[in-house]
């Protein structure tokens, strides 16, 4: 991980990234139960404080491991990630080890891991594609297709082959259409908060004490609902899903979640582009009458001041 | 809990003329978005800006008091407030975003914010969040029913609509006032809002509305930290007059009795659609 480090002390100097000590992650109705803070990473960082080191060279406990795995994919999705600038630092810190990233770890094969974030489609033609989608399966205990093309083809959709210097591939499918996925976070590209949010939940999911589990499960719910849901988006799902099953009420939030513009609201309903959907998926997920879970929702201020915390931001 | 989280809840309406003028009750909205508009709390507020037909509105991004002036008072038909969240973010740059919305849009805002998959940059900036309550709304053709034929008013003339006292009220600019009993409106709502579960905005930071209170004023909550702080501050600057809610007629057993009036049928309603088919059923966004 020599190039992550580089990155990190351009963005932040290394010095300045161990300054701040590292917060518990904050509860939503209790405060974390005595055991987790003292086994967290922040007594190791201490230390790697006062002996200078690089922080990376020490092992640290309970963290979760992440791999982020490359398929047909624009690498947007880990741009998305990346944009959560410290952030990232923080989760890279505290919560996960990015054990896998062609663009950021040094590591040829899949490792086993926690978590795969998986970016892109698969290439039915490129035999290394499938082969490691499958591998990714076998290796990750939690699948995530982050984004549209994972999930559902998005923009890969459209391939018909022909291009340079590879015109024999012209089949993508979704990965779900050949291993089972855990978790969908759609869109083009997923939100880096949403990211951020994803990962600190798989977090608690893994590593959390009962409470935390319990929320966390809560939570990632609707995502794997999504991913039982199909490997095929649409805007027109707000016309089958929501508008034709009686539910749009037209709040415009799917409009302002189209990363292509291709909706509007006209007297009060969506109205689609097709030709510019590129089916990525966010409309969709995004309404608040595709899925709406009030045992989270109603803890949102809770859970916004239990994210800021973890990410070591004010409101705690 | 059919009232939500509440810190606080009384009446109040704002201490300027000129707000007061046009509101539709207690000019709360509008006071509390130009406060924090003047105090840096937000940097715009998205509201329903007036359209290109009478009495359907359009969202915009309110940056001045004028703009806020001009959105002022209820137009009973569907404003998309929430499809201008990203642009008021990464198109006008706004770093502290205020917004105003029916109970459905607070979810959608939450939802947003918790679950920002095509919302890039809109969770950390929403500065306040205003719910206003809502029972029912209507289509843009569905009011213009109401209106036109019901109330035999021209849309063009209308001034004021409000619903209120089992009656749908038209005001128009010459004085004349029509009114209609609500179970004649009832078959113009639009479907969506037959499943909703929250009368009173559960979600916002600050909410308000025009029942529970006296005319002329509004029954405000004060829900979050956020709300609570912001709140506090236009007290202390004079924004508004205040009655504890205890001291007014008829106050808070009328919001909690319209809430679960809303909430029990909207409730049934789900259970209906579970089994509207043959062994069949229609979705339910909820589960
Ligand atoms: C569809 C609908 C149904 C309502 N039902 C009830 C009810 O059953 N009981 C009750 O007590 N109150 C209800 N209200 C709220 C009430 O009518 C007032 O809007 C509220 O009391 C605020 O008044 P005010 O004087 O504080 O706001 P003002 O200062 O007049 O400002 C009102 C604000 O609301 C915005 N707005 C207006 N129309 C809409 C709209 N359609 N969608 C989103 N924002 C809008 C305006 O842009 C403005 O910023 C309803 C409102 C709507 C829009
Ligand atoms: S987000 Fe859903 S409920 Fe809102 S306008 Fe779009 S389809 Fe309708
Ligand atoms: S309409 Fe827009 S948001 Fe919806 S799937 Fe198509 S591109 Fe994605
Ligand atoms: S009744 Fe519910 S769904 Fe309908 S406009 Fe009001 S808050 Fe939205």
């Amino acid at each position: 991980m020599g190039l992550l480090s580089r990155l990190k002390e351009i963005f932040t100097g290394s010095q300045q990234a161990s300054e701040k000590k590292p917060e518990a992650v904050a509860d939503i109705k209790r405060p974390v139960t005595a055991s987790k803070p003292a086994k967290k990473p922040e007594d190791v960082k201490v230390e790697q404080k006062q002996d200078g080191k690089n922080k990376e060279d020490k092992p640290v406990v309970n963290k979760i491991t992440v791999g982020h795995v490359h398929m047909s994919g624009c690498t947007g999705c880990l741009v998305s990630l990346a944009d959560n600038y410290a952030g990232l630092f923080k989760i890279l810190d505290d919560y996960a080890d990015l054990v896998y990233c062609l663009t950021l770890a040094d590591v040829r094969h899949i490792p086993e891991m926690d978590v795969a974030l998986v970016e892109g489609s698969v290439c039915l033609q490129d035999e290394c594609s499938v082969r490691e989608i499958k591998e990714t399966r076998e290796k990750a205990k939690v699948v995530v297709a982050l984004g549209g093309c994972a999930a559902y083809g998005n923009i890969t959709r459209f391939c018909r082959g022909g291009q340079w210097n590879q015109p024999q591939q012209e089949s993508f499918v979704p990965i779900g259409d050949l291993i089972d996925v855990d978790l969908y976070l759609p869109s083009c590209p997923p939100g880096a908060e949403a990211i951020r949010n994803v990962c600190v939940m798989a977090y608690l999911l893994l590593q959390g004490n009962d409470d935390q589990k319990a929320l966390a499960a809560a939570y990632l719910k609707p995502l794997m609902d999504l991913a039982k849901r199909g490997t095929e988006a649409c805007g027109c799902d707000l016309m089958v899903d929501v508008i034709n099953q009686g539910l749009c009420m037209g709040c415009g939030t799917c409009a302002a979640s189209c990363p292509v513009r291709a909706i509007t609201i006209e007297y009060g309903r969506p109205n689609i582009n097709r030709d510019m959907c590129i089916k990525c998926g966010a409309c969709y997920a995004q309404c608040p009458r595709s899925f709406f879970n009030f045992d989270v929702m109603n803890q949102f201020e809770g859970i916004t001041e239990a994210i800021d915390g973890a990410m070591g931001k004010g409101g705690q | 809990m059919v009232l939500g989280n509440y810190k606080t809840a009384l009446s109040a309406r704002s201490t300027d003329a000129d707000i007061l003028k046009c509101s539709q009750d207690g000019g709360v909205v509008t006071q509390l978005f130009a406060y924090a508009l003047e105090e840096g709390i937000i940097d715009g507020a998205i509201v329903a800006g007036p359209g290109d037909e009478p009495f359907k509105p359009e969202p915009v991004v309110a940056m001045s008091k004028e703009e806020l002036l001009a959105a002022r008072g209820t137009r009973y038909t569907i404003s998309p407030n929430m499809k201008l969240i990203k642009e008021a973010t990464r198109s006008y740059g706004l770093d502290k975003v205020g917004i105003v919305g029916t109970p459905c849009q607070m979810q959608a805002l939450r939802k947003a914010q918790l679950y920002p998959m095509g919302m890039r940059s809109v969770p950390d900036k929403i500065a306040l969040a205003i719910g206003i309550f809502c029972m029912e709304n209507f289509p843009y053709q569905g009011l213009e029913t109401i209106v036109e034929d019901h109330c035999n008013v021209k849309m063009e003339s209308a001034v004021k609509m409000d619903i209120g006292k089992g009656k749908f009220t038209v005001y128009t600019e010459r004085g004349a006032v029509s009114q209609i009993p609500l179970k004649e409106t009832h078959k113009y709502e639009q479907p969506g809002c037959h499943v909703c579960l929250d009368y009173v905005a559960n979600l916002s930071d600050i909410s308000t509305g025009s029942v529970g209170s006296p005319d002329g004023w509004s029954t405000v909550f004060v829900r979050t930290k956020k709300g609570d702080d912001i709140w506090s501050k236009a007290i202390t600057a004079g924004c508004f007059e205040t009655k504890d809610i205890a001291s007014v007629k008829p106050g808070l057993d009328l919001v909690t009795k319209l809430a679960t009036g809303k909430i029990d049928k909207n409730k049934k309603t789900l259970e209906e659609r579970a089994t509207f088919g043959v062994g069949k059923g229609l979705r339910n966004p909820y589960i």
